[in-house]
């Protein structure tokens, strides 16, 4: 069943801005952990994602022809290089400019993890690296961990997004930093970007009704039973919830609000 | 400083050993319940012959755990013999010293053919692997084995002697990823017999060397011990402690875990055989439970078969094609081997194996930074 074709887009939806550029679709992939490169190539389709993220060190940057890199690449894709793997910001400057000079792009997803359990993001070490990369010209979306004050300072040196987690990546927990979330979103004067933790359609609608500005999935689709359904589905639940933060979400109440107030004879 | 020697002295084998044989079907089932937080109890529940009758259940949670942090993907290596002298007699080793074999240590141009001849079947990730002669394959070796190697892999690991802190900085700093040694077997008053001469035959020395390697900031530390040898419930606990104590203090490392399983090697009795398929894969799940992020790696010691049904079960870094002599790759002269292999499939064909399994072999996942 499909309820939408690849091509057909939903007329009321706003569009994201990055850069300067502008992104029909919210959905935002990973591509690691897919069966194979054909499979990811097709959930990539079927998503509608127009932005990709591809770990530096996948890539065989030397060869005219890497299977993962074409699997990736189409006409509507912009491809966001991410430097997963280095632990501290001067290693993650080198492979920023690596990446730039390999992919002929100043796109750069910055992550810096330097546990390899949890792989939870260095606030210290991806704002010191994200000042550099900026002044280098890099447009720097960074992975960080749900912190509102980490995410202004970074703002304040620069960088076109951030990308907080809603709970350990991979962990398909969904929104676990929700409260943090939602102050990031308050005070942001750039797109906010769900990253990590994504682990149902329903976890990304809530993102997008919350106010965000997009959501990054990768787990949750490749280790699917069926990946390509699984990305349609997110996809979906992307419109759903953004079209919803649009339209006005009703506030949500414990109380029962009766529709005949009992205090309205006051201003009869 | 505090060291792994102190906390390993806190336990005996014989407790440990009445511990793992006392564990009950409940011992089990709570283990099974704390998917993914298991304790070093609940190892042991998970390794003790109570857990036999949950295998399948332990395969099954391996299985998704797995696949949830590593996705459909399998990790490809393969080793490299640089040499096969050694100045220690191991029991169970075709290399050691008193074994009557050819002995080679390989020069530059050997080195790049191997190289040349490696390089065919598209590997980008290799381990480097010697015996231990320290005066003619140190250190000074290494590096220069590497400088030669560097420009044809994104990837470098060593399985080779135990070395100081200082020397392991040298390697990382020219672009070593990971070091594997495996204690061989933690059962300190046994350890001397299977290594009754050369440097190795010093337990603490050994015990130490990952300590060496996490101070180095070597980014991952390969465990293991010597399957065939003493008890395998026994030696697998203690090297679980060992990784314990390792991923709390060392906490940017990464870690794996080999199953090296006892083979036949010229000139050597064959090994009594230990530890049963069944319970290798018990052993492979037990681990997967305990931590979630390990690497879990598996050599062509084992059969096609075997391995074939393990990648889904926990496995997530395999080699293939692989000659355990030097200069095996581009000599059709092989007389010096370290152990027989089993899985004797080209790299080709088993990497087409593992896309019928629906995974994806990834050759390439590591860049170096300082080429």
């Amino acid at each position: 069943m499909r309820l939408y074709s690849n091509k057909q887009r939903v007329t009321n939806m706003d569009k994201l801005i990055i850069a300067g550029k502008e992104f029909s679709s919210r959905l935002f992939l990973g591509t690691g952990k897919f069966g194979s490169n054909k499979l990811m190539h097709e959930a990539i389709v079927v998503s509608g994602s127009e932005m990709v993220t591809v770990a530096l060190k996948r890539l065989n940057i030397n060869e005219e022809n890497d299977d993962l890199l074409a699997g990736i690449l189409g006409p509507s894709i912009t491809l966001l290089p991410n430097t997963s793997g280095v632990r501290t910001a001067k290693e993650a400057v080198f492979a920023a400019k690596l990446a730039r000079e390999a992919l002929e792009t100043n796109w750069l997803k910055l992550e810096i993890h330097p546990d390899p359990r949890y792989l939870l993001p260095d606030p210290i070490e991806t704002l010191k690296a994200a000042e550099e990369l900026v002044k280098e010209g890099f447009i720097v979306l960074p992975y960080i961990n749900a912190d509102p004050v980490l995410c202004k300072r970074l703002e304040e040196v620069g960088t076109a997004a951030v990308m907080p987690l809603g709970s350990p990546i991979g962990s398909n927990k969904g929104l676990q930093t929700k409260a943090m979330l939602e102050i990031i979103i308050a005070q942001s004067n750039i797109p906010v970007i769900i990253d990590a933790g994504i682990g149902a359609p329903s976890h990304a609608t809530e993102a997008m009704e919350m106010g965000a500005d997009a959501v990054l999935v990768n787990t949750a689709i490749a280790v699917a039973g069926n990946p390509i359904q699984m990305a349609e589905a997110f996809k979906l639940a992307l419109i759903a919830g953004r079209m919803a933060y649009l339209s006005g979400l009703g506030k949500q109440t414990l109380k029962a609000v009766a529709s005949s107030p009992l205090t309205a004879f006051l201003t009869e | 400083m505090d060291s792994f020697e102190n906390i390993f002295n806190d336990y005996t084998w014989e407790e440990i050993s009445d511990n793992i044989y006392s564990k009950t079907a409940f011992d089990v089932e709570k283990a099974l319940i704390n998917q993914g937080k298991n304790t070093l109890e609940d190892f042991a529940a998970l390794l003790s012959p109570a857990a036999a009758p949950f295998l399948e259940e332990l395969a099954a949670q391996s299985h998704e755990i797995t696949q949830k942090r590593f996705g459909h993907t399998v990790q490809m290596y393969i080793p490299m013999y640089l040499s096969n002298e050694c100045q220690n007699i191991c029991t169970y080793c075709g290399f050691s010293l008193d074994n009557k074999i050819l002995r080679t240590t390989l020069t530059d141009k050997q080195i790049l053919d191997e190289v040349a001849a490696i390089k065919q079947y598209g590997y980008d990730h290799i381990l480097l692997v010697s015996g231990e002669a320290h005066k003619t394959v140190g250190t000074d070796y290494f590096v220069n084995a590497i400088r030669l190697i560097k420009p044809y892999f994104s990837n470098i690991s060593m399985e080779v002697q135990p070395l100081a802190q200082e020397e392991y900085e040298i390697l990382a700093s020219e672009g070593v990823y990971s070091v594997l040694v495996y204690q061989e077997t933690y059962r300190k008053e046994n350890y001397k017999e299977y290594h009754p001469k050369g440097k190795k035959s010093n337990f603490l020395y050994r015990l130490d060397t990952p300590e060496r390697l996490g101070r180095a900031e070597i980014h991952k530390i390969g465990l293991g011990v010597l399957l065939g040898l003493e008890d395998w419930r026994v030696d697998s606990w203690f090297c679980a402690l060992h990784l314990d104590y390792l991923r709390r203090k060392y906490w940017k490392t990464k870690y794996s875990i080999s199953f090296p399983r006892l083979r036949p090697a010229v000139g050597l009795p064959a090994p009594d055989s230990h530890i049963t398929d069944k319970e290798l894969v018990q052993l492979i799940c037990a681990y997967r439970l305990f931590d979630e992020n390990i690497e879990l790696s598996l050599s062509t010691r084992e059969s096609a078969k075997f391995r074939d049904n393990v990648i889904s079960l926990g496995i997530t870094s395999i080699s293939a094609g692989s000659k355990t002599d030097p200069g095996g790759y581009a000599s059709d002269e092989h007389a010096l081997e370290q152990f027989e292999i089993d899985d004797s499939r080209t790299p080709f064909e088993v990497a087409d194996a593992i896309r019928n399994k629906g995974y994806e072999p990834v050759w390439k996942d590591w860049e170096m930074l300082k080429k």
